[in-house]
């Protein structure tokens, strides 16, 4: 076992997501203080092409293939389940994404060692330790590992992305990207279509969340966008029930948007959601729960009922 | 096809949240069924019927909501539904994954559905602890199926609405976060109906013992609205002050 990190290299179309070079920029403060080297392991198509922008890695583990698409849940997770079984690293990151979900839980399944969620921070001190956010962001946990290895699957933000881009030029290894008898094969891409309204270019949105109830209350938040000349979007519940097209999704699973107000209504912030919209330059939230972690990204807020909040608003602007 | 759907109850994320020490004050606490989970259901049925075979529902614990979370998914349309233990214990996903394995090695199952993920998930995602348990391909972030030949068509979000489609072979496991339709209404009639069925069994299980090596050593409830300037007052003084803010931002 060494003290080593390793990093899993998420990329798409021939990019490195920010989500990577946030978790370098976590397991280079790590190494800063156990002094262990950070590697980092890219596999898959034009792996090879990548490694010059990972140089915030000590070394840069190449995976090079053709033969799993742009990402096989089983073909990936299995390669990195390798690396990590024979370099045996104490601490291995994998980010809290889409693909991140089928490597980190393979991976310590396989390799027998604690998987930690939904996870803000690791502390390498005096045994694993971390914090986590849980129910959808309301609760903070502190946790401990058992053992000296952990995979920990890290939420959007526990790094700065540029301090993770910066740095020198790391080592290169080829590691083995072969596999065989894959039950799981990409066929294909597909990028979204664009919709009616582009609420990525919108001035003012109001967005709805779980808090509006029921499809029925649309329209009420829907006339007091069209009062204020705003567009309406939503939270990923709202999109998942079918009230409101895909397109006006904010959030990691839809769009990031940047008005120059955000009305939230009825969300109450989870971290998926606040990813997309938290560098709006006045967000306004609305919710009934004052512990709802939306008010902690909001530069002003009311605690209260968003439909006394909505008709109230609508009298004004009739008026 | 025949088709296992694992459910959960989770506190209802729209509920102010409580704390007792290392975990959540539960003593009132109000249990929903987890959305994603609502989804896996929706997708689960949506297979049944273009492809015929079975669709089993499987929850943990006999609290009040699962039976009433199982009674609904046989109103919806599964042909049976299973309510495994007796007490809904905090367990976390290890311990979960560890009692749906059991109860799922004993029937035949071509594909096992269940959330991509619940918001109590510290040590890892249920249905991909499954489908390790269980030595089967999984995919997470599924928001679309296509029965096929001895196979399934999967379509996975990455992000962003970018998405990717996969030949999955079966028998296989998939974390779903969104069904292909919105998931189905029942009338209150016919889940009173599916309680007097007798489709509902309850299997007895060992209380799962916590195996996941991380700990919980403590939990506190993050102070927000620190940054907020929060608008004191009813909804009247709330509307003034925000139709002020938006003429501060220059949008009125």
């Amino acid at each position: 076992m060494s003290n080593d990190i390793l990093v899993y290299v998420e990329h798409l179309n021939g990019e490195v997501t920010d989500a990577t070079f946030e978790l370098i920029a976590v397991a280079r403060s790590i190494a800063g203080q156990t002094g262990g080297s950070v590697d980092a392991a890219v596999i898959g198509s034009g792996a090879g092409g990548l490694a010059g922008s990972l140089g915030g890695a000590d070394r840069i583990l190449v995976g090079d293939t053709d033969d799993l698409g742009a990402f096989n849940p089983q073909g990936h997770a299995s390669v990195f389940a390798t690396v990590v079984s024979e370099r045996n690293p104490a601490v291995t990151l994998v980010p809290y994404t889409s693909v991140g979900m089928d490597v980190g839980n393979h991976v310590a399944a396989s390799c027998q060692v604690p998987l930690v969620s939904y996870c803000l921070s690791v502390d390498p001190g005096d045994g694993l330790s971390g914090t986590c956010q849980l129910y959808g962001g309301k609760v903070e946990a502190d946790i401990e590992v058992d053992g000296d290895r952990a995979v920990f699957a890290m939420l959007a933000g526990a790094g700065s992305a540029d301090d993770g881009r910066s740095g020198g030029a790391g080592a290169v290894e080829a590691i083995d990207a072969s596999t065989s008898d894959l039950a799981v094969s990409f066929i294909g891409l597909s990028e979204p279509e664009g919709g009616d309204v582009d609420i990525a270019a919108e001035e003012i949105l109001i967005a709805v969340g779980r808090g509006i109830e029921s499809e029925d209350n649309i329209e009420e938040a829907q006339e007091l966008a069209d009062a204020l000349g705003a567009a309406l979007a939503a939270s990923r519940p709202i999109i998942d029930q079918g009230w409101l097209p895909k397109t006006r999704q904010v959030g990691k699973s839809g769009l990031t948007v940047k008005p120059k107000v955000y009305l939230a209504l009825g969300i109450s912030g989870a971290p998926e959601h606040l990813e997309g919209m938290r560098d709006s330059a006045t967000i306004i939230a609305v919710n009934s729960d004052p512990q709802a972690p939306i008010f902690g990204v909001a530069h002003y807020g009311w605690v209260g009922d968003l439909f006394d909040f909505i008709p109230e608003m609508n009298d004004r602007l009739d008026g | 096809m025949n088709i296992a759907v694992l459910l959960r109850a989770v506190p209802d994320p729209v509920e102010e949240l409580e704390l007792d020490g290392e975990d959540l004050d539960r003593d009132f606490l109000g249990y929903v069924l987890n959305e994603f989970d609502d989804h896996a259901l929706e997708e689960g049925l949506l297979l049944k019927e273009e492809t015929g075979g079975t669709l089993t529902a499987f929850a943990l614990g006999n609290a009040d909501e699962v039976e009433q979370m199982l009674h609904t998914a046989i109103a919806k349309g599964a042909d049976g539904a299973k309510m495994l233990g007796e007490e809904l214990e905090a367990v976390d996903a290890h311990a979960q994954a560890a009692t749906f394995v059991e109860a799922l090695s004993e029937g035949a199952f071509d594909l096992v559905l269940s959330g991509v993920q619940a918001s109590d998930e510290v040590d890892g995602q249920v249905a991909m602890l499954v489908a390790a348990g269980l030595g089967l391909p999984h995919v997470s972030v599924v928001v679309g199926t296509e029965a096929g030949d001895g196979s399934l068509k999967v379509t996975k979000e990455y992000w962003a609405g970018i998405t990717a489609d996969y030949s999955v072979q079966l028998p296989a496991v998939l974390g779903v976060q969104t069904a292909r339709e919105a998931p189905r209404y029942v009338a209150v009639a016919r889940i009173r109906q599916a309680q007097d069925s007798g489709a509902l069994e309850e299997v007895d299980v060992d209380q799962p013992e916590n195996s996941s090596g991380v700990r919980i050593t403590e939990m506190r409830i993050p102070e927000v609205g620190e940054g907020a300037d929060m608008i004191d007052g009813d909804e009247e003084a709330a509307a003034e002050r925000v139709l002020e803010i938006l003429q501060a931002a220059g949008v009125r």
